[in-house]
């Protein structure tokens, strides 16, 4: 195979360490039950538009040092990114045609499937959550998706990350 | 040279199938084994180590705007602030001189009756990292781990009471679960009359769950619970929390018993880490988590 140039990898990498630090940073009260899924957000956005550099390997690294994080069940969110990876993988050229309220949809979709495996796993260790409100996060990173990715689109094109 | 995008494609679409299903069964081996017993514990260590820079970060910046109004302080605050202090650690001083007589002749009087209790003499000051866990789960992080000897299941307190017990332990920090989690349990008694209980976290910040306590129990509101020190996890004796509601269900045998942590959660910047003062004990504890 020959070999591929490529650019700005710092880029990507910076990207998901501000994510991480996003995911632990406090927030207000009823905030912070809102706080969007940054980490799931990032990955989707890098397998979208660079599914050649990003993949479900990275994915599951970056789920196990979520997992250390935020003191969660070891492999219970690399579980679930390397997931949303494998799936925005195999679809990354249908979502790179939709309008932004499509793309929206479907990261719904993913994130639901995404708190579903965090559902079920908590629910089989003993520590299920029992408010609706964990269902929150899957809204407000709806909601924010298309603002997100304009800026993710903007940083791209400046640092030229390909 | 020349780049064959389809042809990578191709080969990437093909072994992906493989390489999610690896990753996926691997992922639920992890959660088995990290569920089962903590045989991962040097994994997440190891990791921990990695990630606690990040977890120091997200702290800092939020501890910031303190950081900064701490520095436009003025002189005649500090000056207040420590003439209340020394009037305070006078006063803490003198109540102290009663304690430490009360602790010595107690300790006489359990080696007459030869019951052996643990007493916790070594404590080390560690702060909280400010940063936000896995929602709806009570856990925090503190800034000393392994190098300053802390272990796994050692006692937290701060200046209220119990917050709970150290569960992870790295090489510079380590994370605590609070015994509002709600998978966490402490051994408790009525201060007032001695009777023993189960305080069981809920998940939410403010309040616990008494269990076991029979509808004819003495017991009323604002009666302190300590900690009773059955588990042989925590000492004796720290508050845990005061008796918030009392609901007697009419048929039941057990009344519903909720209680007010006396731990300052919100508040607390510093938490104590507690060390049993029996050498043998405390040594082999630290053996174990090796």
């Amino acid at each position: 195979m020959p070999p591929v140039r490529h650019n700005g990898g710092w880029v990507i990498a910076v990207s998901f360490i501000l994510a991480l630090l996003l995911t632990t940073m406090p927030l207000p009260g009823w905030l912070s039950d809102w706080r969007p899924a940054w980490v799931a957000m990032m990955l989707i956005y890098w397998c979208m538009v660079l599914p050649d550099r990003v993949g479900v390997g990275i994915a599951w690294v970056l789920g196990l040092l979520l997992d250390v994080h935020t003191g969660a069940l070891l492999g219970q969110n690399a579980l679930g990114l390397s997931v949303i990876a494998y799936l925005t993988l195999r679809l990354h050229k249908q979502i790179r045609t939709y309008p932004p309220l499509q793309q929206s949809i479907l990261i719904c979709f993913y994130l639901l499937l995404f708190q579903f495996f965090t559902l079920w796993i908590r629910g089989i260790a003993g520590i299920p959550p029992q408010q609706w409100l964990f269902w929150a996060p899957v809204a407000s990173s709806m909601l924010l998706w298309p603002f997100f990715f304009f800026i993710m689109r903007g940083i791209r094109r400046k640092y030229n990350v390909f | 040279m020349e780049y064959h995008p389809i042809n990578t494609l191709f080969v990437r679409s093909l072994s992906s199938h493989a390489k999610i299903i690896v990753f996926v069964l691997v992922s639920i081996a992890l959660m088995v084994f990290d569920h089962k017993n903590g045989h991962l514990e040097f994994v997440r260590s190891a990791i921990s180590t990695v990630v606690y820079p990040l977890q120091y970060a997200a702290g800092f910046t939020t501890d910031l705007p303190r950081q900064i109004s701490a520095l436009l302080v003025s002189r005649k605050t500090l000056l207040d602030e420590n003439e209340r202090l020394r009037d305070e650690q006078l006063r803490l001083y003198s109540k102290l001189q009663r304690v430490a007589t009360l602790e010595e002749e107690n300790r006489r009087l359990r080696a007459l009756l030869e019951s052996s209790i643990e007493f916790y003499d070594r404590v080390l000051v560690a702060e909280l990292v400010g940063v936000e866990l896995e929602p709806f789960r009570q856990q925090i992080v503190i800034n000393k781990g392994l190098t300053h000897g802390v272990f796994n299941g050692q006692p937290v307190v701060d200046s209220g009471g119990i917050m709970g017990q150290v569960i992870h332990v790295s090489p510079f920090s380590s994370t605590v679960l609070l015994i509002t989690d709600p998978t966490h349990s402490i051994p408790v008694l009525i201060n007032r009359n001695g009777q023993r209980s189960v305080a069981v976290g809920l998940g939410q910040d403010n309040v616990l769950s008494l269990e076991h306590i029979p509808v004819n129990t003495d017991i009323e509101e604002g009666d302190l619970i300590v900690s009773s020190g059955l588990g042989r996890k925590f000492p004796r004796g720290y508050p845990v929390g005061t008796v918030s509601s009392i609901l007697h269900v009419p048929g039941e045998l057990f009344s519903s018993v909720l209680i007010t942590p006396s731990a300052k959660f919100g508040e607390s910047r510093e938490a104590l880490l507690l060390w049993p003062d029996q050498q043998g004990k405390a040594t082999s504890d630290v053996a174990m988590t090796h």
